[in-house]
């Protein structure tokens, strides 16, 4: 028990990481159709960022600022620059792009920054709580509350806000929006914005943890990629589950067998799930117009 | 046929692309050089398969490394391990991997666009994973040695009689592409590429020839991934890394998709590029990557295809 305890905590933190990576990718998707691959470079930058800022002596908390901030601001200069450019512009082609900006600011956090890991103060104190005779991180928590708190943000901010109903009127159909008077631009440059923000929160949470360097982004991206298909592209509750869900097939996968092996065990999984369900495990069947 | 009709026939490319192998010995001024032209032609061969798949039948792979490294491994395990001959572990590796894409693509290849996408990555992943971790094999991540081919009493070593290997190879990949893009099967698969639906109801088997485009584009990599190997002497866990898998995809859409040159055009500019880049060994990224953003910009159908309109603008 106190085995499958201690797996079931560190999948589920883990899991909440890929959520908010996952959560990025679909909002993007949802407003423009691009599958941002860089997704992975926000959460790298919230936690370098922050973690360069407080070894310059910024306050934490005002570093963390700073950190979202910056990630915000790349997010923005992204879409600004190489997504508006190529608008309407085909899959493949934006999937080069984003993967192109995902390989430059890797490559600019390398010189900028350097290529150590690091690590954050844990917000919490760093002393483990046994439950059940497993221990549970605080910062575990931590992260589990901060995704908790996303999550309900932004179905806030989607529900309830004028601009989150032109980012879900955007998404349902763009054409529609714009006749209705809609900014469409300016709500895909949001949904960058946004999803910038919450690889940063993502990155600054999870640094105390698992570290970080300059090369985070590239895994979280696959893995944020995968669970975004997972749940089925555009979802955005999908995106969480199919996260949690990565998060804890890996952590059970690499505790019941083999921790060599625990990505093959979460790809393997998502293969069998996509086999059955090409649509993702919330996703609509789509019907192809001609 | 007439001068005129010939240009404009798709054997040109192929006598192109001779032409280039022939004439680039005679100007290259030393052995390093014939060495980066070497790996320029033995890229573009994977690239080229990939092409046919990505470029005429219109289906991402994220994960194509998968079968380059299939085909490098093969002539590293077969001969240590299994003693058998490079010649053989070689065709072998090229047809294990065609039989590895026909199992997989079954199933795979029903997914589309970024579904596929996630799917072929998932491939790639699980190679790399299986490569990584099977030391007694594969020598896990230090990788191992590849013993020299040796075909009948010839040696196949150093760099002149490789870039002629892969120069030759090249050519006829060059060859039988086009050819096969000029067949009904190379139709089919611009017509699968154009609308799913219009061909189905044309009667084109969909999964069918979307097999036959998978599984010939591994058979490519594989050749290609055992050419390297063979050709450095060792094979690394980073033939089947995410990376190479992207930079493949990479190379044929700079190039430019559906275009056969365009696969020689783009696998010579990513691997020439780190070769002059590595004074500046610290901003390679960041150049690689503003590459990569810029060129999708400003020439999204890819370099061949862009400059081949601009040059028929001007012609009328």
């Amino acid at each position: 028990m106190a085995e499958f305890l201690q797996f079931l905590f560190s999948g589920l933190t883990v899991g909440a990481i890929y959520a908010l990576v996952a959560l990025g990718f679909t909002l993007i998707y949802n407003a423009s159709d691009v599958v941002n691959f860089a997704q992975g470079e926000f959460v790298m930058l919230g936690g370098m960022v922050t973690v360069f800022a407080a070894a310059a002596g910024v306050p934490l908390p005002l570093a963390a600022v700073l950190a979202v901030a910056v990630a915000v601001v790349v997010g923005l200069m992204l879409h600004r620059l190489a997504i508006e450019p190529v608008r309407g512009a085909s899959p493949v082609t934006l999937i080069i792009i984003t993967i192109g900006a995902s390989i430059f600011l890797r490559g600019v956090a390398a010189v900028v920054f350097d290529k150590n890991f690091h690590s954050l103060p844990p917000l919490a104190g760093s002393d483990p709580w046994i439950i059940g005779g497993a221990a549970l991180l605080p910062q575990s928590v931590v992260v589990l509350i901060g995704t908790g708190a996303i999550v309900a943000g932004l179905w806030f901010f989607l529900t309830a806000t004028l601009t989150g109903k032109a980012m879900l009127a955007t998404a349902a159909n763009r054409l529609a929006a714009r006749l209705v008077g809609i900014n469409t631009s300016a709500v895909i440059g949001l949904s960058f914005a946004v999803s910038a923000a919450i690889g940063g929160i993502g990155g600054i949470l999870i640094a105390p943890i698992t570290l970080t360097n300059y090369d985070v982004g590239t895994v979280l991206a696959l893995k944020g990629f995968a669970a975004a298909m997972l749940g089925g592209m555009g979802h955005p509750l999908g995106a969480v589950a199919g996260g949690l869900l990565l998060g804890l097939l890996e952590a059970f996968g690499a505790g019941y067998v083999s921790s060599q092996y625990k990505d093959a065990v979460a790809f393997l999984v998502i293969l069998v799930v996509l086999f059955a369900m090409p649509q993702g495990l919330f996703g609509r069947g789509v019907v192809e117009r001609v | 046929m007439t001068v005129r009709r010939f240009v404009a026939s798709p054997y040109a490319l192929v006598v192109a692309v001779a032409i280039v192998v022939a004439v680039l010995p005679l100007v290259l001024p030393s052995g390093l050089y014939l060495r980066v032209a070497t790996l320029v032609f033995i890229n573009a061969l994977a690239v080229l398969g990939l092409n046919l798949l990505m470029g005429f039948a219109g289906q991402v792979s994220l994960g194509h490394a998968a079968f380059f490294a299939l085909g490098a491994y093969a002539v590293a395990v077969g001969p240590t391990h299994l003693a058998i001959p490079s010649w053989a572990a070689l065709i072998g590796g090229v047809a294990l991997s065609g039989l590895t894409a026909f199992v997989v693509g079954r199933p795979i290849l029903r997914l589309k666009g970024y579904y596929l996408a996630v799917a072929t990555l998932g491939m790639g992943l699980l190679t790399a994973l299986v490569i990584g971790n099977e030391v007694a094999w594969t020598g896990g991540p230090n990788g191992m040695p590849v013993p020299r081919l040796v075909i009948l009493e010839w040696r196949v070593s150093g760099s002149q009689t490789w870039y002629w290997v892969a120069g030759i190879s090249l050519t006829l990949g060059a060859w039988v592409a086009v050819n096969l893009i000029d067949s009904p099967t190379g139709r089919a698969f611009r017509a699968i590429h154009d609308s799913e639906t219009a061909a189905r109801v044309l009667g084109i088997d969909i999964a069918r020839y979307k097999l036959i485009a998978f599984v010939i584009s591994a058979m490519y990599a594989a050749l290609a991934g055992a050419y390297v190997a063979l050709f450095d002497g060792f094979v690394t866990p980073d033939t089947s890394s995410f990376l190479r898998s992207i930079e493949f995809v990479v190379m044929a859409v700079l190039g430019g998709l559906g275009s056969i040159l365009g696969s020689v055009v783009g696998a010579a500019i990513l691997v020439i590029l780190p070769q002059l880049l590595t004074v500046f060994h610290e901003y390679e990224h960041i150049v690689l990557g503003l590459i990569m953003i810029v060129f999708m910009i400003f020439l999204p159908a890819g370099i061949v295809p862009s400059l081949a309109a601009a040059a028929r603008r001007r012609a009328t």
